[in-house]
C-alpha cells in the first residue's frame, strides 16, 4: 500500500509529487486506523486479537532495525517495552491526577491528548535506555552483546518488581509531587491504569511504525545500517560512523518498543496489563523469533511473522503449555529449510513483481534461494 | 610537498609492536607500492592511514594537514578512500547499493548519479550485474566493485589492499591494467601487494616492508631489478 507507492516514484520527481509522496501515505495511514476503529466493535474477541497483533507488529518491526538491519543481536526488547508501558502509564495516572484531580479516564480532547503525550513520553523513556544499552554495543559483538541486552531486560523487570504500591488518590497528598512516579505497584503491577487505548490508536501507531521503518531502510541512512551489518570494517572505510549507527539503531528501536509498551499498558482491562512479569525474557524471546522467522532485514517479513505467531498463539491456546514446543520446532524447521527466514531480506511485494520490471527493486535476491 | 607524508609511525596491537618507525611519502599523481611478505605490516600501515587503527607514535600528513588520530569517517571526507583487504564488499546488497554506499560521505545527488554511470562505463560487467547481490559476483568482479566503490568517494588518494588476492593470473592482469588507467586519469594510488612483481611493474616508487620496518625504498624499476628483492619476493 503506502510503502509501495513511494518506492515506485522516480527519484527526481517534481515538487508536487514529492509533496504527494509525503502526504498520501500519512493520509492512508490515518484513514486505515480510523476504518479499523469503526469496523471492529469494542470489547469483542477480534478486537483483542487485532490489538495483540498490532502491538507485536510494532515490536517485531522495531527490533528488526537492530537485529535485521544493523546486524546486532539484541534479546532484551521487552525491557524497552516495559519502560514505555510504565513511562506512559505514569503520565496518564499521576499526570492525569495532577491535571484533572482524579485518576479516571477522561473521554475528552484533553484526556486523549494526555494519552498521546504519554505515548511519546513512554517512547522517550525507552529511547534513553536504548542509548545506555547502545553504548556497550560499541565494544561488544554477537553473543556478548546478546547477554548484555538480556541482562538489561531482566534488570528493568526486577527493578519494577521492587517498586512500592500504586498510590490511591486519597494517598496522593502523603507523597510529594514528582516522587510519586516511583510508586509503580511492584510485582502486582500498575493495577489502576485507564484503558485509553483503542484499535484506532494501535493501528495508527502500527502504520506509522511501518512507514518510518520502510522509509528509513530505503534511505541513505538505511543503507548505512545495512553496511554495518554486512561488513563493519568496510563500512568504516567508506565513511560510515559505525558507532553512531549502532547506537542510533538501539535508540530508534527502543522508541517504537516504548510506544508498543504504552499501547499495551492502556488496553482494555488495563488493570492486569502492566505487570513486570508481562515483560519477562519470554516476551523478548518471542519478538526475536518473529524477526528471525520473518527474515532478518525484511520489514513486511517481520510484520507477517508477528501476525502469524500471534494468531498461532490463539489457535494453540487449548494446548498452551506446549506452545513453546511448537515455537521451537517451527524455529528448527525454519533454520533447516529457510535459514534466512520466510522472506530473507526481501519484502512481500518483491515476490509478486515479475523479473523484468525490477527497476526499483533494489533489494536483490541471492540466486538459488527460490522465490 | 608530497600529498601523503608518513613519519616514524609506530603501531602497537597490545604487546605486539606491528610497525616500527615507518616513513613513507606519496607524491601526487604517482602509484606507490608497499611490498612485503605476510605479517610485514602492509595492511596495518593502510589501516593506520584510514584511521582504522590508532598510531602510538609518529605523524601522518595529508595535503599539508595532520590526520593522525582522526576517525575513519573523517578521513574519508578529507579525501582518502580505502579498499580493504579481502575486498570487503557488502555481499547481500546489490551492486548498485554498494556503489551508492561508496558515495556515503558525499551529498551531491547529481554528481553521485553521474559517477555511478562512470563506474559502469569503466566496468561494464558491473552494469550487467547492477541489481544482483554483490556476493554472487566472481572474485574478479568483486574486486572491480571494491575499486569502483572506493572511487565513488571521489578521493584524492586511493588505498588498495591486495587487489590480486585470490584471483587468477589473467584477472590480476586485468585489475592491474585498470589500476594503471585510473592512475593515468590523475588518481594517486598507494598499493599494498604480496605480488611484488606485478606491483613494482606498474608503480613509480616502491617500499619493501619487513617485520614492521622499511627495509628498502627506491624507484620501482630499480627495486624490481635489485638482487635482494628478486631473491626474496620475485622467486630468484
Amino acid at each position: 500500500m503506502a510503502e509501495k507507492l513511494s518506492a515506485e516514484t522516480p527519484p527526481n520527481a517534481p515538487a508536487p509529487r514529492v509533496f504527494l509522496r509525503s502526504i498520501v501515505p500519512v493520509a492512508i495511514v490515518f484513514a486505515f486506523a480510523f476504518a479499523v476503529q469503526l469496523a471492529i466493535p469494542s470489547g469483542t474477541y477480534s478486537e483483542k486479537i487485532l490489538f495483540d497483533i498490532g502491538v507485536n507488529v510494532i515490536l517485531a518491526v522495531s527490533l528488526n532495525i537492530v537485529n535485521g538491519l544493523t546486524g546486532q543481536f539484541s534479546i532484551g526488547h521487552a525491557g524497552f517495552m516495559a519502560l514505555g508501558a510504565y513511562g506512559s502509564i505514569v503520565v496518564t495516572y499521576y499526570g492525569g491526577y495532577a491535571l484533572f484531580g482524579d485518576v479516571l479516564r477522561h473521554d475528552t480532547v484533553a484526556g486523549y491528548s494526555l494519552y498521546v503525550a504519554s505515548m511519546i513520553v513512554g517512547g522517550l523513556t525507552a529511547c534513553l535506555a536504548g542509548y545506555i544499552v547502545g553504548l556497550p554495543s560499541l565494544r561488544l559483538r554477537g553473543d556478548y552483546l546478546a547477554i548484555v541486552t538480556l541482562g538489561f531486560g531482566e534488570i528493568i523487570r526486577v527493578l519494577l518488581q521492587a517498586t512500592p504500591a500504586v498510590l490511591y488518590p486519597s494517598e496522593m497528598q502523603e507523597v510529594p509531587g514528582i516522587s510519586r512516579i516511583f510508586h509503580l505497584g511492584g510485582a502486582l503491577g500498575f493495577s489502576h491504569g485507564q484503558s485509553y487505548n483503542s484499535l484506532g490508536f494501535t493501528w495508527g501507531a502500527v502504520a506509522i511504525t511501518l512507514l518510518i521503518a520502510y522509509r528509513l531502510r530505503e534511505s541513505t541512512h538505511g543503507r548505512a545500517f545495512l553496511s554495518v551489518r554486512e561488513n563493519e570494517i568496510a563500512a568504516e572505510a567508506i565513511g560510515v560512523n559505525t558507532t553512531r549507527y549502532k547506537v542510533n539503531a538501539f535508540v530508534l528501536a527502543a522508541f517504537f518498543a516504548g510506544v508498543a509498551g504504552s499501547l499495551f499498558a492502556h488496553q482494555l482491562g488495563a488493570g492486569t496489563a502492566s505487570r513486570p512479569e508481562e515483560f519477562n525474557f519470554m516476551r523478548s524471546f518471542e519478538i526475536v523469533i518473529m524477526v528471525v522467522l520473518g527474515g532478518m532485514g525484511s520489514i513486511s517479513g517481520a510484520a507477517l511473522a508477528a501476525t502469524t505467531l500471534t494468531l498461532l498463539t490463539e489457535v494453540l491456546r487449548e494446548v498452551q503449555d506446549y506452545r513453546l514446543i511448537a515455537y521451537s520446532l517451527l524455529l528448527i524447521i525454519m533454520m533447516i529449510v529457510r535459514p534466512k527466514g520466510m522472506l530473507g531480506t526481501r519484502e512481500i511485494w518483491h515476490l509478486f513483481r515479475s523479473r523484468r520490471s525490477t527497476v526499483n527493486n533494489r533489494r536483490s535476491t541471492f540466486t538459488g534461494e527460490g522465490a | 610537498m608530497a600529498l601523503l607524508e608518513v613519519k616514524d609511525l609506530d603501531i602497537h596491537y597490545g604487546a605486539i609492536h606491528a610497525l616500527k618507525g615507518v616513513s613513507i611519502s606519496v607524491e601526487e599523481g604517482q602509484i606507490v607500492t608497499l611490498v612485503g611478505s605476510n605479517g610485514a605490516g602492509k595492511t596495518t600501515t593502510l589501516r593506520a592511514l584510514s584511521g582504522l587503527v590508532g598510531a602510538s607514535r609518529g605523524d601522518i600528513t595529508f595535503a599539508g594537514k595532520s590526520i593522525r588520530g582522526k576517525k575513519p569517517h573523517e578521513i574519508v571526507r578529507v579525501g582518502i578512500a580505502h579498499s580493504p583487504e579481502g575486498r570487503g564488499i557488502f555481499a547481500s546488497l546489490t551492486v548498485r547499493d554498494n556503489l551508492e554506499l561508496g558515495a556515503y560521505s558525499r551529498n551531491d545527488k547529481a554528481g553521485i548519479a553521474s559517477d555511478i554511470e562512470r563506474s559502469f562505463s569503466r566496468f561494464p560487467i558491473l552494469k550487467e550485474r547492477e541489481k544482483q547481490a554483490a556476493g554472487t559476483l566472481s572474485g574478479g568482479e568483486q574486486q572491480m566493485l571494491a575499486v569502483a566503490r572506493a572511487l565513488m568517494a571521489r578521493p584524492k588518494l586511493l588505498l588498495l589492499d591486495e587487489p590480486s588476492l585470490g584471483l587468477a593470473p589473467q584477472i590480476v592482469h586485468a585489475i592491474f591494467r585498470i589500476i594503471r588507467e585510473i592512475n593515468a586519469e590523475g588518481m594517486t594510488i598507494l598499493l599494498v601487494e604480496q605480488n611484488a612483481h606485478m606491483a613494482l611493474s606498474i608503480a613509480n616508487h616502491g617500499y619493501v616492508l619487513e617485520t614492521g620496518q622499511i627495509k628498502m625504498s627506491d624507484d620501482a624499476k630499480k627495486l624490481a631489478a635489485s638482487d635482494e628483492v628478486r631473491k626474496a619476493y620475485l622467486g630468484g
